[in-house]
């Protein structure tokens, strides 16, 4: 069954665990910077959401990848970065309608989720489980259990 | 060097010169990092009897060798400086993401010197510093001061800042950081006033290093799993906050009432935690890298204490709450959303006014003093009012702003201070906790719970349930948990992290990221020599033995209510073991031995 990171705003605390784990699996520092995970926040409201790759079934980053170093996987279905084809042209950053796809400054790489080839670091390291590594079909039914509730506990106030 | 960036970032703000230098590693080694770093710093580079708003006076910022990893709850960053508020050495820590910023900037420490000829921001993105202008930002409050240092800056930019009570000096002003997170005690918001010194902004995007990322990632995991197995750094903080004690507090009869008079307050629950949450609470919030978020955003819609922000914490519930007699969780609110706003240390200023409540109830001060304001017990407006006068400095506020003791010596009523060495007193009574009372009286800082948290032991049970009532091994017990508690927080770690984990996880995980192999004995060895040259600090400041006191009220009057009616501190009887213990002669200074066997000079 295939897998996808579930994310949970609502249960998000802003703590960057998430982003340290990241960093830490892909790039052997604590870097924020350089993560395919980022969250954020907003300061006033106390309010954070993390966001990383969605793996778009229609996904404008492999549409305008030139060199090709964006394909997606046909087993998983995931996009995935070849960074040996990748020449750096940024086009993948400016087509990502999230800001998903990342150029790292200091690195001069693209950096991208590749849900670490199945065990994501940044949902071990989550701790209250904003983010999730679930099969899809219990994502999907998560969300609408999640959703109808609020229906529930309308009518049963 | 890993764990630590290897850098200092030296800003005059006199001359306007800006220099980096190599971070000396035996100081590393041996201080740590954060309030170990930043005293040694001071140590070397001030002399302990400047006046501490004056342009001698250096403030430091300092991260921690665990800041900027995911280390559990370690992402704090500490204030060090002469206190403006007490004239001894400061060393305040605060969460939020600002100290992980400054980390990943690639700093371990920031010092600030001199002061500026006008108001100034100090903009940091990575190696590129500057000192800004900052005269249209001056008078305005944290928010304001957010948002216009971000809009002309990065809009991603932390924030680190005084609101116009730092600029105005109030005694006990803090340096706000993320809005709502605060380096609060001992004044070293007015002394960055001092400096002209508005806020600082930064950008990092650089790393930390981990000298043994696998061995790191196991002793993490380790911490992690104990702290959320831990009913208290589990499940208690995320559910009810800090204020989950206020209960528990007023049950064993040590929720200090009425500016001390009492230690118990019949209608606490209506502030306590469990209220909180059912009420006014949005959602639990982390400072970076925490898996435990005490941290309460909360919503008052009460038109009359409407706001939005962070908070109550126990301290600032029970200094708006009980000590000032009022039980309206609304106005307690509003009082510390006005204390973030205004950039002031929230139990000091509850601590003030229920000591002005106090002057005004007994006639020693009157309606004509306070210019109308009704300081009587309980009246929820009046506080509030005199907390907003606080902050725009007008008025009485004026007189508030020196702090309690500096207030009552003016009415000839010092012993109505409840102070240590001019701080004020926070939420745990030490007539009806007799360890927590010999800590306030040997804190370092003055008067906290944060340097030797024994209510862990003497009322929560952790780890290992002590009588709160007896004086019997309180001496060491206090000496245990200062030392530990100073090692923690030079490592960047929060204090909470202990319902959980203890030396042993936290020397581990220090010695997996720097790669410097520290034992359970060298750690708290750390915590005791940092202990001791905060000590020696204080000494040289003028400071001596005779400081190390309580009111006469704890010592004297016993608590009229509650499960500890009757009870009064003993620590007259506690402060010689203490001082033996400490390796300190009878007048409280370390012996040659001692400072030997710690590798410091006289």
């Amino acid at each position: 069954m295939a897998h996808m990171l579930m994310i949970n705003p609502e249960k998000c605390t802003g703590c960057h665990n998430c982003e340290l784990a990241c960093s830490m699996a892909h790039e052997g520092v604590f870097r924020p910077d350089a993560t395919r995970v980022h969250v954020y926040s907003w300061e006033r409201e106390g309010f954070s959401v993390p966001m990383m790759c969605q793996h778009c079934r229609d996904a404008p980053c492999i549409t305008v990848c030139t060199p090709h170093a964006l394909t997606r996987d046909p087993d998983t279905g995931w996009v995935n970065l070849d960074e040996g084809k990748c020449i750096g042209c940024k086009m993948c950053v400016q087509a990502c309608p999230f800001g998903n796809s990342i150029w790292d400054e200091l690195t001069h790489k693209i950096l991208k989720c590749d849900n670490c080839g199945g065990d994501p670091a940044c949902a071990k390291m989550c701790p209250t489980q904003a983010l999730e590594w679930v099969d899809d079909l219990t994502a999907t039914r998560r969300r609408k259990r999640a959703f109808t509730e609020k229906f529930k506990d309308a009518f049963s106030e | 060097m890993n764990g630590w960036t290897g850098k200092i970032l030296r800003v005059n703000l006199s001359t306007g010169k800006l220099s980096t230098e190599p971070l000396d590693p035996d100081s590393a080694k041996d201080y740590l990092g954060a309030r170990g770093l930043g005293t040694k710093i001071m140590t070397d580079e001030v002399d302990p009897k400047v006046d501490p708003l004056s342009p001698k006076n250096k403030l430091i910022f300092a991260p921690g060798p665990l800041t900027g990893s995911y280390a559990p709850s370690a992402g704090r960053y500490t204030v060090v400086t002469k206190g403006a508020l007490t004239g001894a050495i400061a060393s305040s820590n605060s969460g939020g993401v600002w100290g992980p910023e400054l980390k990943f900037a690639g700093y371990d420490a920031l010092i600030i010197e001199g002061a500026a000829p006008k108001p100034v921001y100090l903009w940091i993105r990575n190696q590129k510093v500057e000192i800004r202008d900052a005269s249209h930002i001056w008078g305005k409050t944290v928010p304001e001061t957010s948002d216009a240092i971000r809009a002309e800056t990065d809009d991603d930019a932390k924030i680190a800042c005084i609101g116009p009570a730092g600029e105005n000096r109030v005694l006990f002003a803090a340096i706000m950081n993320d809005l709502h997170r605060a380096a609060g005690r001992s004044g070293t918001g007015a002394v960055m006033g001092s400096k002209n010194l508005k806020a600082i902004a930064v950008v990092g995007s650089g790393a930390v290093t981990c000298a043994d990322p696998k061995a790191f990632e196991t002793a993490v995991m380790d911490a992690r799993e104990k702290i959320q197995k831990h009913p208290v750094g589990g499940a208690g903080l995320r559910l009810y906050g800090t204020n989950v004690l206020t209960n528990i507090l007023n049950e064993v009869g040590g929720y200090p009432t009425r500016n001390f008079q009492d230690g118990h307050f019949p209608t606490a629950d209506k502030i306590g935690g469990e209220t909180l949450a059912a009420t006014l609470l949005q959602r639990p919030r982390g400072c970076f890298s925490c898996i435990i978020s005490c941290g309460r955003v909360t919503k008052v819609t009460n038109k009359k204490y409407a706001g939005e922000g962070e908070g109550p914490e126990y301290e600032t519930a029970w200094g708006f709450g009980g000590d000032c007699g009022v039980d309206n969780l609304d106005a307690v609110t509003k009082a510390n959303y006005l204390c973030n706003e205004y950039g002031m240390d929230t139990i000091s200023m509850a601590a003030t006014i229920a000591c002005a409540m106090e002057l005004y109830e007994r006639g020693f001060i009157s309606r004509k003093d306070t210019g109308g304001v009704a300081l009587e017990w309980g009246n929820a407006e009046a506080m509030v009012e005199a907390t907003r006068l606080t902050g725009v400095g007008e008025g009485f506020g004026k007189k508030l702003a020196l702090g309690s003791y500096r207030l009552a010596e003016s009415y000839g009523h010092s012993e109505l201070s409840m102070t240590v060495k001019k701080q004020e007193i926070p939420a745990y009574d030490a007539r009806a906790i007799q360890g927590i009372g010999l800590n306030y009286a040997t804190a370092n800082c003055g008067a906290a719970h944060v340097r030797g948290y024994t209510i862990s032991p003497e009322v929560l049970g952790v780890p290992m349930k002590v009588d709160k009532d007896t004086i019997e091994g309180k001496p060491a017990l206090v000496i245990l948990f200062q030392n530990l508690t100073a090692a923690l927080d030079a490592t960047g770690s929060c204090l909470f992290a202990t319902f959980g984990i203890g030396a042993d996880e936290l020397a581990g995980m220090l010695s997996a990221v720097t790669g410097v192999a520290y034992t359970t004995d060298d750690f708290m060895k750390c915590g005791d020599r940092i202990y001791n040259l905060e000590r020696q600090w204080n000494l040289a400041a003028g400071l001596t033995a005779k400081d190390d006191t309580l009111p006469i009220r704890l010592l004297n009057e016993p608590i009229k209510t509650g499960a500890s009616k009757g009870m009064v501190s003993r620590l007259p009887e506690m402060l010689p073991t203490y001082y033996e213990l400490r390796g300190w002669d009878g007048n409280g200074v370390p012996t040659p031995a001692k400072l030997g066997e710690l590798s410091l000079t006289a």
